[in-house]
């Protein structure tokens, strides 16, 4: 990565516009999408920063085309992402698990709406959390992010990039409308500061490559096409060839492989942000957008004499279940408002496992918490 | 904590959302404190009501939504009705004067007009009335400080129209101090 492309600066900046910009500074160089509310800032943005850097920018005919596209254009070599909104989110689920189980790096953004279906095209929702978890079919770990601002959403492009790398899967950002069409003031760092994983090359000559064969850390190097290397990609399961094995025991294999290369991996990938835990009766647990709203009622709270701290999910998939089961050992209650009727809520509650009350404040889509809705919930959590 | 919040309301197409932008870009760049700009607006690209909001603070700003707002400019008669009851007693409240009928103003709002539109067809531009407004912003409120507002105008309009919205933005400075 020499850094080509890379905006160095100061500005202000739109959240979908930094999302396409981190994109650019991890190397991105292919985009492939279908324009939607309120994600469609990032194609453009794409649109007309690809062609000036040497990349490619594809304007699909749907976002079915546009997930497969970009898992063409990542074993052709190149970094690559979508950005879309929940009505392509579901359009994209089937090949996102043909991504996961051919261990292909790529990045797929969904700039959150008010659904279901159509929904709200212009409002933010959270609803799409529980789908980025489960929405493809079969068993499989994903790895979901979630920014709370336009600099975060920047960054954690870049770091979405990095991970899909290092644990060769595709990696979602899960932003919303409230974050993607917000202005604020974004920070390009000079190159030489920004980390960028490269692709893992095999290290071994063509004819002892096997492609599926993996190293220590459960992941495999990955050839590019076109690089001498022969490989067969198939969503079938399959064996170190990569060629069709249609049994028990090759399944076995692969799916514990990759559900454990992002398991035994996870304290690396899992980030969190943490205040004010100490001594907190309650645990203000959220993700995104609506963790950044309930920093005011927190305040509040906190001016009332409440303990309460905070606890973001900068990464929410894979989920951080050992460190809500710690705190649920010594805390009265967690309260998890969310933009949807209770998805990352039921996670908290699974881990908390009965030891600390759970209590979710919902939202139906279209417009962030009020305040004392969440002031209210943390009060009643302490009564 | 020192919070200011602005609201800018009119119909798309009047420059509403550059507007907001411009007032954002000019404390967060130019003026180094933190500002948060959002925007709300119908499917329409002209003729829609639209509104700009812009939080400027101090301290990184959490709540991203307006909660108290303390100044409001009107471009629009609907945006008027719509929103004038939102200012808070003691707010700002400046209304294109040829645009907008005030009529009885509930509370204690402080009211300043400015014919921004007329002035800006002076300079044979209708368009750059949002740059006049602005210009007047600048020169009756503090929020952000008249060089930082000039210089994320100059920095925010098309290329080739540089000069034409600095005319516009000293045109609506001078109406104000003229009319201190």
């Amino acid at each position: 990565m020499n850094g080509e492309g890379v905006l160095t600066g100061e500005f202000f900046m739109m959240g979908d516009v930094a999302c396409a910009e981190g994109a650019i500074s991890a190397g991105c160089r292919f985009f492939a999408g279908y324009p939607i509310t309120p994600a469609t800032e990032t194609a453009e943005r794409m649109a007309e920063r690809m062609p000036q850097i040497g990349g490619t920018y594809v304007q699909m005919e749907d976002e079915l085309a546009s997930m497969i596209t970009v898992l063409g254009a990542s074993w052709g070599g190149v970094k690559a992402m979508t950005a879309t909104s929940g009505p392509g989110f579901s359009l994209m689920m089937e090949n996102l698990g043909w991504g996961i189980m051919t261990e292909t790096p790529c990045v797929l953004v969904n700039v959150q709406r008010g659904g279901p279906s159509t929904g709200l095209p212009t409002l933010v929702g959270q609803g799409d959390m529980m789908q980025a978890r489960w929405g493809s079919h079969g068993p499989y770990e994903i790895i979901a992010l979630a920014p709370s601002s336009p600099q975060e959403l920047f960054d954690l492009t870049i770091r979405a990039f990095n991970l899909s790398e290092k644990y060769r899967t595709p990696v979602l950002v899960m932003t919303d409308a409230e974050v993607g069409h917000m202005t604020e003031k974004v920070v390009i760092p000079p190159p030489e500061e920004i980390e960028t994983f490269p692709r893992r090359k095999p290290t071994v000559p063509p004819h002892e490559y096997l492609p599926y064969k993996a190293d220590d850390d459960l992941v495999p190097p990955m050839a590019n096409a076109g690089e001498g290397y022969r490989f067969h990609i198939t969503g079938l399961t399959h064996d170190e060839r990569g060629y069709p094995v249609i049994d028990a025991e090759t399944q076995d294999k692969l799916i514990t492989r990759l559900v454990e290369k992002i398991r035994k991996n996870k304290d690396d990938i899992i980030q969190l942000e943490e205040n004010g835990l100490e001594d907190a009766e309650v645990v203000l647990c959220s993700y995104g957008i609506s963790a950044r709203t309930a920093l005011w009622p927190v305040e509040l709270a906190r001016r009332e004499g409440i303990k309460v701290g905070t606890l973001r999910l900068i990464t929410v998939w894979p989920f951080p279940e050992e460190r809500i089961r710690q705190l649920a050992g010594r805390v009265r209650a967690f309260v998890v408002p969310e933009i949807n009727y209770g998805q990352i809520a039921l996670e908290v509650e699974r881990c908390a496992s009965g030891q600390a009350e759970v209590t979710l404040v919902g939202h139906a889509g279209g417009d962030i918490h009020e305040p004392e809705r969440v002031l209210e919930a943390i009060r009643r959590a302490v009564r | 904590m020192s919070r200011a919040e602005i609201r800018l309301t009119g119909f798309g197409g009047q420059g509403i959302i550059l507007s907001g932008y411009i007032i954002g870009k000019a404390a967060a760049i130019h003026d180094k404190k933190q500002a948060t700009f959002t925007q709300s607006y119908g499917p329409e690209s002209r003729g829609g009501a639209c509104s700009a909001q812009v939080i400027i603070s101090d301290e990184p700003v959490s709540y991203p939504h307006l909660i108290d707002p303390s100044i409001l400019v009107v471009m629009s008669q609907e945006a008027y009705n719509k929103y004038a009851p939102t200012l808070r007693d003691g707010g700002l409240l400046i209304v294109d004067e040829d645009l907008v009928e005030t009529g009885d103003l509930a509370g204690d709002v402080r009211l300043l007009s400015v014919p921004a539109t007329r002035l800006a067809e002076e300079l044979g531009r209708k368009i750059v009335a949002n740059i006049v407004m602005l210009g007047f912003l600048a020169a009756v409120t503090d929020v952000v400080s008249v060089e930082a507002m000039r210089e994320a105008v100059r920095t925010s309009v098309p290329k080739g129209t540089e000069e034409l919205n600095l005319r516009a933005f000293g045109k609506g400075y001078e109406y104000a101090r003229a009319a201190d």
